[in-house]
């Protein structure tokens, strides 16, 4: 590589990259283009080639079983002890899609336009064009697989409005439509099971990527159960391994989430794009506590009902009930009248940040707003509350002892998905051949800001209907050569996995691995969380590379390599957090400008909105790893936007 | 998805732990048809002796002239036996498929709802099972006899209600009797498909019902006799 | 408060495990369950001992990865999944007994944890509508009845965590079995495959080697997902139809 000059002291800049897969010509053929230029695989060939998924999630289980069902010999993994567990199965609000059955003037275009909108502007429109398209197949084919969405009494299905947009698109299946579409795509892929296409490895964790000759040909996991060390060899490797938001150690999502699978294919040469897009959800129930494991989302869609307010004036201790209406600040319906509550995540999450800032605050340590159901159940009665809510105020209840049907509910923002993931080009591929990603872990669709229900649309997208029709364009041209467990880059692969195990085991240091995680997520949310400097990204930088480098020295894992060792398991999750960490501080810090969820207090409107800048941001970053202790090298993809017009964001 | 063919769906059908309980539920439902007639017949003795051996005297020239003298009761003795075999064989199949699959109990084990009458299914049958043995040697093979011997049924039955300790026995025995059919007849109702959320509590307190008319229904003649009301 | 808690601690399914006790100051009752565990694991690594193994996930009662027995109850005392209860359900000074899951078709892995891979494999076996990506119709094609919606939704709630077989006299898996049967056969897409669904995945269930089921109900009183009892009634009439020659066979 050619030396080059450091960027702000943290990254160099490499070749721009560019996405040649999607096809030139209207947005609308694009996506048919594509299918019909891309090779197929004839049926008996099928049986031959062997893909590896990672992930059981939306996006691993819909594919797992497509692909299974298409033929392909398929090895699915997943750390839970159930393909059913995978965290998909906690997605409450709902699914989008284009059907217009509510004939309120929804359409492909306008999903991709609010889409694109709400991404603020930094995702590619090809891509979210034919995640519109495609959204109303999953809807039938989720149906048909027997998901029980909420239907009306004329036996159709109900759809409900979600945060960012003006029309009612949004699927659902109560408070549970990701576990019941989990529970479609799993069932689909246990079909498949019995069919002897899909076999599924359960507590497997995925520890390493094996590229021979530049192509992703496998995977290096360790049996959590016994503690073996085990290589799977396949023509094709597909990653769906979910977002990374536990670098952050409190966030909505599940106890085992991890960045591991991308992270080694990272280190591995694929192409880490935005890292720094987090989306912080404003309606999350807030921390109680230092013992704290993990933070509850309540379901956005309590917007739709839920009126958001706090006191009018700083530290007000009064009972909520007791503050008369005039002295309470209903600040989104007063600051956004046309979207109200239902602004995208990022604004409300700014909003309830800036009026905790101020003061205004509730609950222990101030940071709190209420949601409050009142008028609700005035107008709805609150039979028709619980049967839109009742599980989620059950939830609340249990959670803080409090009864939201007496009292307002009080919530506060928490990290909740990222945006940021691996690059992938049109077909779902990343830069290295052989290696696709899909769902979360990927960065394609919903640029610097995801809206609410579209990522479970995104997961199912990939998984039942894009990669499916794009993976036999590279499958077509396998059987690769057949390769030993002998192979150098395989043997190479399994020793780093066992050089760390030892490593853990022999460090005999004084502080448990938890203790770094929940210090990780401090300077993390402190640093780069709902608001970013660059004064606080430097010291952010600074801290976490401290901190890794007493991880090595000071950590403690006990109990063995070949057996159960949870310890062990987090051990190698936060090894990888703690770089992943330092990768987004730099993203973060490199892109001086505010987009979606990442906002830079250097780049704000006058009226404290977030100020993008397309003159020199309009880009995708995409890093490449340079070794460990080496700057990482940015490349560039330039977004165009042909069908749409580059606007300010305005919810107002 | 295995077993699509009808023929093999239909034998695989049979095999299955459902179909024990069908088997169970079925003949549960036969006995308790018995039962009830039985506890109306016993009932008799408070109309007197002439009414009760005419009872039992009808009872075996029923179906004249079709049937042949005692047919009938032949034939309700058969059905009873196969019955009895089919309930006790599909319980013991339960049984050990039960401790099979848990071969290593809890240290702490604490039921939410489970009532004594389900947890003790098992052993309340065999309870009963004893008691019918002893039963029918009493009182249809004559071979124990207690308190003397009579040809008039209603008098052994008096004679041996008269003693206390038989009292006792049959007491002890009918609440068996009864425990095993309160969750026996709602056992049966699930068992066949029949009951829905709406309706389950109202099955359940049909069963408490049953199985209390039947225990004080059983109860009433030997008390009866005990205390000389009938002699 | 102060609790102490007697946890089963067994090394792997072969060696023989016990109780040991734990008592641990400080516990706050805003504390969920498992995050008591989480602090006294923290105290065990402190101290040198390898801590407790426990299965949990989401921390929000919908994934079932999480069980243990509380007090000889599935999930604890308050039909919620085990991460759901929180330390305020307890009084200080409590001593609280926690098992794994017994039953011989969930092999203990360690400690706490065990193998519930036979939930898949009773699914496996039928425990779907057989219909292909893209070739499903359009969704409003079949309209379906709100009540049958409803209740298919109300069974296809099952978090598949098993503690219906864990609270099972008979160890029997009649009621996770039954929710699935009872989802699909609700609908109109399940029909098709209803008769030879209900065997498949029954035989699958015996084979697996749990109980039969004597409608005892302590399954759908620890249900955390309100899977209701008459599924398994539902069940039971699904089966005798498979029993029956049908006139479409
Ligand atoms: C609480 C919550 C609520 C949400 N609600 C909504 C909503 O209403 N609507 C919406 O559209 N989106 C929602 N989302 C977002 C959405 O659920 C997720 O983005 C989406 O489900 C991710 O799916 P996935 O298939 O990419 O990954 P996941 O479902 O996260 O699956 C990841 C899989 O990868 C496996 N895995 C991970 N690492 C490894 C490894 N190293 N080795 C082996 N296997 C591994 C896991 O076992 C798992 O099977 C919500 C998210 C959360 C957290
Ligand atoms: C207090 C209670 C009972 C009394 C007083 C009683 C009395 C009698 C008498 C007098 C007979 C002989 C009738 C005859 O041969 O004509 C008889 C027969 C019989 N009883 Fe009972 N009985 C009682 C309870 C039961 C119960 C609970 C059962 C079963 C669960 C039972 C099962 C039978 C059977 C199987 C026979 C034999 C019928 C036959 O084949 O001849 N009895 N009983
Ligand atoms: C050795 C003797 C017996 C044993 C071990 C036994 C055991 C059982 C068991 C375990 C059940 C529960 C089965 C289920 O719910 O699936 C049952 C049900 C039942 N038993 Fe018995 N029983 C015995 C004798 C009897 C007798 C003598 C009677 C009648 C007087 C009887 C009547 C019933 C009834 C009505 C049911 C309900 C059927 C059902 O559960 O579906 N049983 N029995
Ligand atoms: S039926 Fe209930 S108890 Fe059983 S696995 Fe499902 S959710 Fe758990
Ligand atoms: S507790 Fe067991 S016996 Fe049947 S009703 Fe439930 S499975
Ligand atoms: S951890 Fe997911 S249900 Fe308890």
């Amino acid at each position: 590589m050619t030396e080059q000059t450091l960027v702000d002291g943290l990254y160099r800049e490499g070749p721009s990259i560019r996405d040649t897969k999607a096809p030139d010509g209207p947005l609308d053929r694009q996506w048919s283009e594509r299918k019909f230029g891309a090779h197929l695989v004839s049926p008996t060939n099928r049986r031959k080639l062997t893909v590896i998924i990672i992930g059981t999630g939306l996006a691993g289980a819909s594919a797992g079983a497509t692909l299974g069902e298409a033929g392909y010999q398929v090895t699915s993994f997943c750390y839970q002890d159930s393909p059913r567990r995978a965290h998909s199965i906690a997605a409450q609000g709902g699914i989008n899609a284009s059907k217009n059955y509510r004939n309120d003037g929804d359409s492909d275009y306008r999903l991709f336009y609010d889409t694109i909108k709400g991404g603020d502007f930094r995702s590619r429109e090809s891509n979210v064009y034919r995640l519109a398209q495609i959204s109303g197949s999953i809807i039938d084919q989720c149906v048909a697989q027997g998901v029980p969405f909420a239907r009306e009494y004329g036996g159709l299905l109900d759809n409900r409005s979600f945060g960012g947009v003006q029309v009612s698109r949004t699927f659902y299946a109560r408070g549970q439509t990701g576990q019941q579409l989990l529970l479609g795509a799993y069932q689909a892929l246990e079909r498949q099971v019995a069919a002897g296409t899909v076999t599924t490895h359960t507590r497997h964790e995925m520890l390493e990527l094996v590229v021979i000759d530049g192509r992703a040909r496998g995977v290096i996991v360790r049996n959590m159960v016994t503690g073996q060390i085990e290589t799977h060899l396949a023509d094709a490797v597909v990653l769906a391994s979910g977002g990374y938001s536990n670098v952050f150690n409190l966030s909505t999502n599940a106890m085992g989430c991890n960045a591991t699978a991308i992270w080694r294919a990272h280190r591995k040469g694929a192409l880490f794009a935005n890292p720094c897009y987090t989306q912080i959800h404003p309606t999350c129930i807030p921390v109680s506590g230092d013992h704290q494991s993990k933070l509850t989302l309540m379901s956005e869609s309590l917007r739709n009902d839920g009126r958001i307010w706090v006191p009018k004036t700083a530290a007000d201790q009064r009972d909520p009930r007791q503050i008369p209406e005039d002295e309470r600040d209903y600040y989104l319906e007063r600051t956004y009248p046309a979207f109200g509550n239902l602004v995208p995540r990022d604004i409300a999450s700014r909003a309830a940040k800036k009026v905790c800032d101020e003061g205004r605050g509730v609950g222990p340590g101030g940071l709190g707003v209420y949601l409050d159901f009142a008028d609700a159940i005035s107008r709805l009665g609150k039979e028709t509350v619980t049967a839109r809510y009742g599980n989620l105020f059950d939830m609340y209840e249990r959670i803080t002892g409090e009864d939201p049907y007496q009292v307002p509910m009080r919530i506060y923002p928490a990290v909740h998905y990222t945006m940021g993931g691996l690059w992938v080009d049109y077909d779902l591929q990343s830069n290295l051949p052989g290696l696709f990603v899909v769902g979360e872990a990927n960065f394609s669709d919903h640029g610097a800001n995801r809206l609410g229900a579209s990522a479970l649309m995104q997961g199912l997208a990939d998984g039942y209907f894009v990669l499916p029709n794009t993976i036999n364009d590279y499958l077509a041209s396998s059987p690769h050569d057949p390769i030993g467990a002998d192979h150098p880059a395989v043997v190479e692969a399994a020793t780093t996995v066992r050089d760390r195990i030892t490593t853990f085991l022999s460090a005999q240091g004084a502080r448990s691995v938890d203790s770094f995680h929940k210090e990780l997520g401090h300077i993390m949310w402190e640093y780069c969380g709902m608001e970013r400097t660059e004064a606080g990204l430097r010291h952010a930088i600074d801290e976490i590379r401290r901190l890794r480098g007493s991880y090595w020295a000071d950590v403690r894992v006990l109990g063995e390599a070949e057996e159960l060792n949870q310890s062990l398991e987090k051990a190698g999750r936060v090894a990888d957090f703690l770089e992943l960490a330092e990768l987004m501080c730099i993203d973060a810090l490199h892109r001086r400008e505010s987009c979606g969820g990442h906002f830079r207090a250097e780049s704000q409107t006058p009226d404290g909105e977030a100020q993008r800048d397309d003159e020199n941001f309009a880009y995708v970053a995409a890093w490449e790893w340079a070794g460990a202790d080496s700057a990482p090298t940015l490349r560039k993809e330039a977004l165009r936007f042909e069908w749409v017009e580059l606007k300010q964001r305005s919810y107002t | 998805m295995t077993a699509t063919a009808p023929l093999v769906r239909r034998r695989a059908a049979r095999r299955t732990s459902v179909a024990l309980k069908v088997v169970m539920a079925t003949t549960g439902v036969l006995f308790l048809l018995f039962v009830l007639a039985h506890m109306y017949g016993n009932l008799k003795v408070f109309s007197g002796q002439e009414a009760f051996d005419g009872y039992a005297h009808h009872l075996r020239v029923l179906g004249d002239p079709v049937l042949p003298y005692s047919g009938f009761l032949w034939i309700l003795r058969i059905v009873l036996i196969v019955a009895v075999v089919s309930h006790v064989w599909a319980a013991a199949r339960l049984w050990r498929r039960a401790n099979h699959a848990r071969s290593t109990p809890y240290t702490t084990f604490r039921p939410v709802q489970a009532t004594w009458s389900s947890r003790t299914m098992r052993w309340g049958g065999l309870t009963i099972l004893l008691f019918v043995i002893f039963h029918l040697l009493q009182f249809t093979t004559v071979t124990i006899e207690v308190g003397g011997s009579f040809d008039s049924p209603y008098e052994r039955l008096v004679a041996a209600f008269s003693v206390w300790y038989i009292v006792v026995v049959y007491a002890l025995a009918m609440l068996a009797l009864g425990m095993h059919l309160r969750h026996g007849i709602w056992s049966s109702v699930q068992t066949l498909g029949w009951s829905t959320r709406q309706h389950e509590p109202a099955i359940k307190r049909t069963a408490l019902a049953i199985a209390a008319i039947i225990v004080v229904g059983f109860l009433l003649p030997p008390f009866a006799i005990l205390f000389g009301m009938v002699s | 408060m102060r609790i102490t808690v007697r946890i089963w601690r067994q090394k792997n399914v072969e060696t023989p495990g016990k109780l040991v006790s734990y008592t641990r100051d400080g516990v706050e009752p805003d504390m969920s369950f498992l995050e008591m565990l989480d602090v006294l694991n923290e105290d065990l690594i402190a101290a040198g001992n390898e801590p407790i193994a426990f299965d949990s996930d989401c921390r929000e009662g919908i994934c079932g990865m999480c069980g243990v027995m509380i007090n000889g109850v599935a999930h604890g005392p308050q039909r919620i999944a085990t991460c759901q209860l929180h330390m305020r359900s307890f009084s200080d000074g409590d001593t609280i007994t926690v098992e794994p899951w017994r039953a011989d078709p969930f092999p203990i892995v360690k400690d706490l944890v065990v193998d519930r891979s036979a939930f898949d494999r009773i699914i496996s076996s039928g425990g779907y509508v057989s219909v292909n990506t893209g070739a499903a119709p359009e969704a409003h094609a079949t309209p379906v009845a709100k009540t049958n919606a409803d209740r298919a939704f109300e069974a296809a709630a099952c978090i598949g965590c098993g503690a219906c077989v864990a609270a099972c006299p008979n160890a029997s898996a009649m009621l996770f079995t039954a929710a699935k049967v009872t989802h699909l056969g609700e609908l109109p897409q399940g029909q098709p495959e209803r008769a030879a669904r209900v065997v498949s995945m029954l035989d699958t269930h015996d084979a697996e080697g749990f109980g039969g089921c004597t409608n005892i109900g302590e399954c759908a009183a620890v249900c955390p997902a309100g899977v209701p009892l008459d599924t398994i009634s539902q069940l039971n009439a699904d089966l005798l139809g498979a029993f029956i020659p049908n006139r479409r066979d």
